[in-house]
């Protein structure tokens, strides 16, 4: 296993022990056998007309793995979900990607997948606002929507034949500015109905990209109409460019409990990213502190706890 | 010189059919994609997977399947003594390119067009038996890649010195000079992909070593079924539900 690289004192080896025992046998009861490894046969108790999934195939009448992964099954088809790959695209995920080329009339955007992402000109909205057909002006004047290496928020519109198409064809998505960017194995973040949020709390925005990209920054108002963007030209001479150091530290904060829970792979929701916030602030911790083995111990211990209360609950 | 002692032990103290103590670890490189170290006695090799990712050099792309590329390094701490001297880049080479060719054969790359795999394997410590390790480290780094592959290639080596078969050799009884091979196999297809063989032996005794080293490969793979069923295990229960 990936050990943490975390100097554990004897007592916290000991704590983290018996947290990750609580947490092993808090899922045990769900599924016992149901991890495989590559080329180990899965049974499919004699069933005819079964159907092979993803990290499957077929080996002399056999069902076998070709990942290492939990098995899944529904109804007659059954597949292996891997864990640690790469990011497999489904349409209307919602990503975080980073400008790698400005191209003829489309960006391309590093995910984490097999491939790089083509956001087209024509499928995004302006900044401007109004509804109309791309220019050769529009064109030329790429580079100050997004410039290389700029950190970009779209959605997945499909796969073509040249490539995976994103589009950001409202005004929640485009680009990602005063903040930081997270990468963690796409498979901690679980498919939600939500995954911008905003943390008014700390005056933060927090993107939960299904690519495992993970955006932290300053909030920006998303402005709805076109009525209000008027207003928001006229007022950019006032606007502040700087972010307050309050947010900052939030900022900080917020990436630091990610970092925690990515190192000890637990699932990412806002809940759970809250909760380590808060945990840190309740025991007055520095930002830096946050990063020590002791915090990452309670971490542990916190989710063991909360995982056990679901538990009960139901 | 005597390998064998007149009580059957090797020069190490094994018997002629032990391997070495083979110890695997998961996650080495926290950048890559997949890690992962293995370990046969005192033979250390680290292995990082990057990809399936975007190909670097358009050219090279394939339309149909995945781009594997392999590199094989030797750390200059490696080897203790000057005896094996630096033999150019003849041998990483060869290597490599053994290393690309076996993975190549069992990674399902029809299912990644348009992308490629980069294979990065180091010699921490080298004692003989270095071309097996990587393949079973590298083998491992791409399982934990979550590339798709066929069977998991498992490999070992075997040699044939004074008159008996020896399993897995180390530094000293490699380079004594007498026949020595290394075989890759596939244990759930029951195939060999890689065999290589220094020096000549004799048809009816390269059959026996041959099935020795597919037996010392059998052992690698259930050691390392063992690793990564445990490993996914553990990513399981802590991701939650």
């Amino acid at each position: 296993m990936r050990g943490l690289q975390l100097p554990l004192s004897q007592t916290q080896k000991v704590r983290l022990q018996k947290a990750l025992q609580q947490l092993e046998s808090l899922s045990s009861k769900v599924n016992s056998d149901a991890s495989v490894t590559i080329a180990d046969s899965i049974s499919v108790n004699n069933e005819d007309g079964f159907l092979k999934g993803h990290g499957t195939t077929d080996l002399k009448g056999e069902v076998v793995a070709t990942v290492c992964g939990v098995v899944e099954r529904v109804n007659k088809l059954v597949y292996v979900r891997a864990l640690r790959s790469r990011y497999k695209p489904e349409v209307g995920d919602i990503l975080v990607g980073r400008v790698v080329e400005v191209a003829q009339k489309r960006w391309k955007l590093e995910i984490n997948y097999s491939q790089n992402a083509i956001l087209m000109l024509s499928s995004m909205n302006l900044p401007d606002g109004i509804q109309r057909r791309r220019t050769a002006l529009d064109e030329l004047n790429m580079r100050s929507i997004f410039e290389e290496n700029d950190v970009v928020c779209a959605e997945v519109r499909g796969s073509q034949n040249d490539g995976l198409h994103l589009q950001a064809r409202s005004q929640k998505y485009g680009k990602l500015k005063r903040g930081q960017l997270l990468t963690v194995t796409p498979y901690l973040v679980k498919k939600q109905k939500q995954h911008i949020h905003y943390i008014e709390q700390y005056g933060i925005d927090l993107i939960l990209g299904c690519n495992g990209f993970i955006w932290i920054g300053e909030h920006s108002e998303v402005k709805d109409d076109e009525m209000m963007v008027d207003q928001a030209n006229q007022s950019e001479g006032q606007e502040q460019n700087f972010t307050a150091l309050e947010t900052r530290k939030y900022i900080c904060r917020t990436a630091n409990a990610v970092r925690i829970l990515s190192n000890l792979g637990f699932n990412m929701t806002l809940e759970i990213i809250k909760e380590t916030v808060n945990l840190s602030l309740s025991l007055n911790l520095d930002t830096h502190e946050m990063l020590s083995s002791e915090f990452c111990v309670l971490v542990a211990e916190k989710e063991a706890e909360r995982r056990s209360s679901i538990k009960k609950k139901r | 010189m005597e390998f064998v002692s007149p009580e059957g032990l090797r020069l190490d103290g094994r018997r002629p059919m032990e391997m070495r103590q083979i110890r695997a670890e998961i996650g080495a490189v926290a950048k890559a994609d997949g890690s992962a170290t293995f370990e046969m006695g005192n033979t250390k090799v680290v292995a990082a997977v990057y990809g399936p990712r975007e190909v670097q050099n358009k050219s090279q792309q394939n339309n149909d399947q995945a781009l594997v590329r392999c590199e094989y390094s030797m750390a200059t701490f490696s080897t203790g003594d000057s005896r094996r001297k630096p033999k150019g880049d003849r041998r990483s080479t060869e290597i490599s390119l053994v290393i690309r060719q076996t993975m190549e054969a069992c990674i399902m790359t029809h299912l990644m067009p348009r992308s490629q795999i980069d294979i990065y394997v180091q010699v921490l410590q080298a004692d003989g038996g270095t071309r097996s390790a990587c393949i079973n480290a590298a083998t491992l780094a791409l399982a934990d890649a979550g590339i798709p592959m066929r069977d998991l290639v498992t490999s070992c080596s075997a040699g044939y010195l004074n008159s008996t078969p020896l399993l897995d050799l180390n530094y000293v009884e490699d380079s004594a000079g007498g026949p020595d091979v290394t075989v890759g196999f596939l244990p759930k297809l029951d195939k060999v992909t890689l065999f290589q063989m220094d020096s000549k032996l004799p048809i009816d005794i390269l059959d026996n070593v041959m099935q020795l080293a597919i037996e010392g490969c059998k052992a690698v793979a259930n050691y390392m079924r063992e690793i990564l069923l445990e490993n996914t295990k553990e990513l399981e229960y802590r991701r939650g539900v």
